[in-house]
């Protein structure tokens, strides 16, 4: 089975949720002309990054009753979504989240689980933590959705791949730093290092949208990749401009792929259990 | 190690970018840029025409009667490189009248006041220009406060102030700042002979290497001399940087009521662009 991947590497109007929706739905009405199968949006495409006190005014349910959602359910009849929004959930705490839609219907949201709150980030000063990291079913097989910090933390990539996801869906809005002579901002250089480990230790595929523009003195850099089950780097969007970056993936790949590596079938999740459960009862002694 | 080293390609693409996007989002297409003739405002004009168009650039030049003939050439070398826009607004005549009010004050007082009465001259154009004040300052002196509180240091927004003295060279040079203007010593030229080294007392390059430890690197003071710099030069610098931080934030304001200004009304000045 082969898709279309399209990863929309996007510029956000800060708060400005009804603009950054047009930019949303005429990015779909491109890449469905190209032919795309899933559409994915960056880290809070909606709203913008740096939200501060903004992030309850923009926060949202991602239901019908949502003029934002209800435009995004019906567009995702013809092609699935991945979109980045805050969700404020019945008890009133703002997450950053990601939705997956596809034929009308939410199928996922995923809650950012890891906030960075030091250095240039606040996250937890003004988001609740999500607490729940699972994959699900799509028409294109089994995915997982990270966002950002939560894939710097190697638990959740691995977590999603024993929860049966083949495809790794992952957002960001990563602010550039660390310039040095090299050729590559020293964080442009850490995520794609690790975006191509996770597909090369987990055999899977790896699709990671960034968003591109400035928020203040902060700069988005994009580069959006794609990497196979070997490791193969698919496409890469360009640094630090907006554009739609599309990958052909064929889902045989994992089955070429795992029959020569496998490292899944021999993945020892038993004995992980079992040591795992014998560290953290050891936890308060070993790291004292 | 300490490599100071940029990828200017790099830096270029995302300085250029930021001028464009901050002063496009902001409701303008222009900006205004006190030239004084010296590498920094030299940079900030390169980056500008670059951004916004040479046409769409105003370079501002406010000689006082003791500044150099020199600096108004170098500065005239960057408006004709660039065919950006440019301005003579001498200080002088504005300046007098207080000095002759304090005929005692010190050459610090005297500069505070030439810096100030530039930053009038550039707020002023920036209004009939319709552009934003794009600003010089560079890291190093940033952290070492050798500037002038609402003075040279007042802009809109500053393409330059997370890059080191050294940085700057390395910059301007791959951009093609004159070089005249590069090899030239750095001065605030404020009186015949002064130099910015001279009066700190080390150089850019020696003090670069050691605030890229100190803030980059997170060196502790101890860890610096351990590093091979001398101690009575760690300590000065480190002390520098504390006593120069109120140039760097807001003036506090006194918390009263649950939300303030400040402390907890917290909004990037992008929001709602």
């Amino acid at each position: 089975m082969k898709l279309t991947l399209a990863l929309a590497q996007i510029n956000t109007r800060l708060g400005d949720m009804a603009t950054n929706l047009d930019k949303h739905l005429a990015l779909i009405q491109e890449a469905q002309a190209a032919g795309a199968d899933l559409l994915v949006f960056p880290e809070l495409s909606l709203t913008g990054y740096v939200l501060q006190d903004l992030a309850s005014t923009v926060a949202i349910r991602p239901t019908s009753d949502n003029p934002i959602f209800r435009r995004l359910f019906q567009a995702s009849q013809s092609i699935d979504l991945v979109v980045g929004f805050v969700d404020e959930d019945r008890r009133h705490r703002f997450f950053i989240a990601a939705a997956y839609l596809s034929g009308g219907e939410l199928v996922h949201v995923h809650h950012k689980v890891y906030l960075p709150t030091y250095g240039l980030f606040d996250e937890g000063r003004f988001f609740a933590w999500g607490d729940s990291i699972q994959a699900f079913d799509t028409r294109f097989g089994r995915v997982g959705m990270l966002i950002c910090e939560d894939f710097w933390h190697a638990s959740p990539p691995y977590l999603l791949w024993l929860d049966g996801a083949d495809m790794f869906l992952l957002t960001s809005a990563s602010p550039g730093r660390g310039l040095n002579d090299g050729a590559q901002l020293e964080s442009a250089r850490w995520v794609e290092h690790i975006n191509q480990a996770y597909a090369s230790l987990f055999t899977t595929f790896v699709a990671h949208a960034n968003r591109v523009g400035y928020e203040d003195g902060l700069h988005f850099w994009g580069g959006s990749t794609v990497f196979d089950p070997n490791g193969e780097l698919l496409v890469k969007g360009a640094y630090n401009q907006e554009g739609l970056t599309l990958a052909e993936i064929d889902l045989n790949q994992l089955h070429r792929t795992r029959a020569r590596l496998p490292l899944l079938r021999d993945e020892r999740t038993a004995l992980v259990m079992r040591e795992m459960n014998r560290i953290h009862s050891n936890e308060r002694l070993t790291n004292r | 190690m300490i490599d100071l080293n940029i990828n200017t390609d790099l830096a270029r693409t995302i300085l250029t970018g930021f001028l464009h996007n901050e002063i496009t989002r902001a409701g303008f297409s222009h900006a205004v840029v006190g030239l004084s003739g010296g590498i920094d405002s030299a940079l900030s004009c390169y980056l500008a025409a670059e951004a916004l168009g040479p046409q769409n650039v105003l370079a501002v030049r406010m000689p006082y009667r003791s500044s150099s003939q020199e600096s108004l050439e170098h500065a005239q070398l960057v408006i004709d490189a660039l065919g950006i826009q440019s301005l003579t607004v001498p200080i002088t005549e504005m300046a007098e009248p207080l000095f002759a009010q304090f005929p005692a004050a010190s050459s610090m007082r005297r500069g505070n006041v030439m810096a100030r009465l530039r930053m009038i001259i550039l707020y002023d154009q920036s209004e009939e220009f319709r552009g934003l004040v794009v600003g010089t300052g560079n890291k190093t002196e940033i952290l070492l406060g050798y500037t002038t509180l609402f003075g040279d240091s007042a802009c809109a927004l500053n393409p330059l102030g997370d890059l080191y003295k050294t940085q700057v060279r390395q910059l301007s040079r791959a951009l093609g700042v004159p070089e005249t203007i590069l090899a030239k010593p750095p001065s605030a030229d404020l009186w015949l002979g002064q130099t910015d080294e001279g009066e700190l007392g080390f150089t850019y390059a020696e003090v670069d290497r050691l605030l890229y430890l100190l803030v980059d690197q997170r060196y502790s003071p101890e860890e610096c001399v351990a590093a091979g710099f001398a101690e009575k030069f760690v300590r000065a610098v480190v002390e520098r940087v504390r006593r120069n931080h109120f140039k760097r934030v807001l003036p506090p304001v006194a918390k009263l009521s649950n939300r303030t200004i400040g402390y907890d009304f917290l909004y990037l000045r992008d929001w709602g662009t």
